[in-house]
């Protein structure tokens, strides 16, 4: 692949001659073109590929969204009576607003106690033991959901659970984990912190290390207490990490999927369904690939307006140093 | 301290190092008490696993084993095709890695040397699809594949993997802090870009590799949601698939089986995480793009 033959150096068999590669207008613009030709055809299967694979299909699913398609017809255009349909859909409407809960909750508990654990790992202690405690956090985060979601809904079960089991034992009820409408939920939420919350935790840990000792060194001379030392100092300086893995964690979890899909089908009743879960189910079981579709778009709008919405608000309120 | 004016008395030093030790110990048992809620699910697991099928549900539950039943891992092999779906695993979280380091590397390496029109617009471009969940592409991409007879077989899950906007931004950054000197040296000596990019640039680069190839692999290798969508024959699934249809297809029944299923699925990813965990937790923070 020659793709570009320097014009500036010549090169004799033994000797090499180096010549400025940038003299004479001519041979410059030459060479230019020569690199920019060479960089297009670097640049080219990434961008075939995110063309096909990414632009095409999100142009595509706006488009098949005021359709009607099952694959095997032709798409025949209905204007927007799918969004109709989903504003009146309730099951669509349950999804958004599980999801929602859903987002709201591990988001808060993950960093909440990411935080603490992160703070909690800056104390004194021997190097092996911070190691311990990274890879005991961490392990969760590269295994994937579907093995968790399998061994949670063992653990979780109302009659044979270990968790129920150990419950009864400290005199407390039998918990319907995955069994009704009002825990099913929370527990995908459980599922789903225990999780995520060593990726936020090691978030928190880089963040901790940017934070400069002297500012700590001063506060413990004039006798601030750690919890004022949280919420004075520690917080508003690594803002700028909360905020990031805010993001992070808001934008993962509005796509959640594999925890619920596993752990309870959705349900019972659509009591856990989730957004993605709607669309997986319009789109590839009812093969309403058209409405399906429609919530696609609609959770891709979703996703941005919360990018978009974080991004003002750490103008407002994030402290960067 | 030395130079604070009254010196204080020993009582009020020796209770400050009391409350302090107190606050640390406290500390701790609050981190051991977490770190076993995050360990325990893998030890029931592999304890589980290795409970005769009949016992593996009952309670109180066994954290040590005792039987060590192997035949479950045995099980796993003769109920279900579980060597063909970790040689799907393989084959595609391999497949996606090899892809998509030489359609990364290429684009970072323009982006980070290159000079060409549009170079700006263009690097935006690849990069708003860092916004773009899988779920609002995957409807078409379903189709796509259909039209182009791809439905159903490996390539499916691989193909669309090759392009990752992610990857190129990684090894753009990385490309923009070797120094210039070396490759300025073998331009002088007449070498191509081509020549450049392979010989001076990639093996420079090879951390970055590294962390791309690490990341890649483990997400691939857990992936679920296109795999279960992409694939709908049985010899076709990777890991994450039959598992689940594993755990469908015998029930309560067989925990043991099903979790022995689960722990060697886990195995590769362990065995990662002990040679690569800097890469590994490194790339991961640097990212933030782990789903």
């Amino acid at each position: 692949m020659a793709l570009s033959d320097r014009p500036g150096s010549a090169s004799l068999p033994g000797m090499t001659v180096p010549v400025s590669p940038r003299s004479g207008t001519g041979s410059l613009r030459g060479e230019q073109r020569r690199e920019a030709r060479a960089a297009y055809v670097y640049l080219l299967p990434v961008f075939v590929l995110f063309v096909v694979f990414v632009a095409g299909p999100l142009i595509a699913s706006v488009v098949l969204s005021f359709t009607r398609y099952d694959v095997v017809s032709e798409p025949v255009g209905i204007g927007l009576d799918n969004y109709q349909r989903l504003a009146g859909d309730e099951r669509v409407i349950i999804s958004f607003r599980n999801t929602f809960v859903f987002v709201i909750l591990s988001t808060l508990l993950e960093i909440t106690i990411a935080l603490l654990l992160a703070v909690g790992v800056q104390s004194r202690m021997p190097t092996f033991l911070r190691y311990v405690f990274r890879t005991a956090f961490f392990l969760p985060v590269i295994t994937s959901s579907t093995a968790i979601a399998i061994i949670f809904s063992y653990m979780f079960s109302r009659d044979f659970g270990v968790i129920n089991y150990y419950l009864v034992q400290l005199g407390f009820e039998r918990v319907p984990w995955l069994n009704s409408t009002q825990w099913s939920l929370f527990t995908i939420v459980l599922a789903s912190v225990w999780q995520r919350l060593g990726f936020t935790f090691i978030l928190f840990v880089a963040g901790l290390q940017n934070i400069p000792r002297d500012i700590y060194e001063a506060a413990s001379i004039d006798g601030v207490g750690p919890f004022t030392r949280l919420r004075t100092l520690t917080i508003p300086l690594l803002s700028p990490t909360i905020l990031f893995a805010t993001v992070i964690g808001v934008i993962a979890s509005l796509q959640v999927f594999e925890t619920p899909f596993i752990m309870t089908r959705g349900g019972p009743g659509d009591s856990s369904r989730t957004v993605v879960m709607m669309i997986q189910e319009s789109a590839f079981q009812n093969l309403e690939f058209g409405y399906g579709s429609a919530i696609a778009v609609i959770l891709f709008v979703v996703i941005m307006l919360f990018t978009l919405l974080q991004f003002w608000m750490s103008q407002r309120w994030v402290h960067y140093q | 301290m030395a130079f604070i004016v009254t010196p204080e008395p020993r009582r009020a030093v020796m209770l400050r190092r009391l409350r302090a030790s107190i606050a640390d110990g406290t500390v701790f048992l609050l981190l051991l008490g977490v770190s076993i809620v995050m360990m325990a699910p893998f030890i029931w697991m592999l304890s589980t696993s290795l409970r005769s099928p009949l016992q593996s549900f009952l309670l109180p539950p066994k954290w040590i084993p005792t039987d060590w039943q192997w035949d479950n891992y045995a099980a796993v092999f003769d109920q279900v095709p579980f060597f063909r779906f970790f040689l799907n695993s393989v084959l595609i979280s391999g497949a996606v890695v090899i892809g998509q380091l030489v359609t990364s590397a290429m684009a970072a390496y323009a982006f980070a040397r290159l000079r060409f029109p549009g170079k700006g617009m263009l690097f935006v471009v690849l990069m708003s699809s860092l916004m773009v969940p899988i779920q609002a592409t995957v409807i078409p991409i379903f189709v796509l594949l259909g039209e182009l007879r791809l439905a159903d077989t490996l390539w499916a899950v691989i193909l669309p993997g090759w392009s990752s906007a992610f990857g190129v931004f990684l090894l753009r950054q990385y490309f923009l802090t070797i120094p210039n000197d070396l490759e300025d040296a073998a331009r002088l000596d007449g070498a191509t870009h081509w020549r450049i990019f392979v010989d001076v640039v990639l093996p420079l680069a090879r951390p970055a590799l590294a962390v791309l190839a690490i990341l890649t692999f483990n997400q691939y290798w857990n992936e679920f949601f296109r795999p279960f969508i992409f694939l709908t024959s049985y010899e076709n699934f990777p890991l994450p698939v039959g598992l689940v249809t594993l755990q469908g297809y015998l029930g309560n029944g067989s925990v043991a089986v099903v979790l022995a299923g689960v722990a060697l699925s886990l195995f590769p990813v362990l065995v990662l995480y002990i040679f690569t965990q800097r890469y590994l937790i490194e790339g991961i923070t640097l990212t933030g793009l782990k789903g």
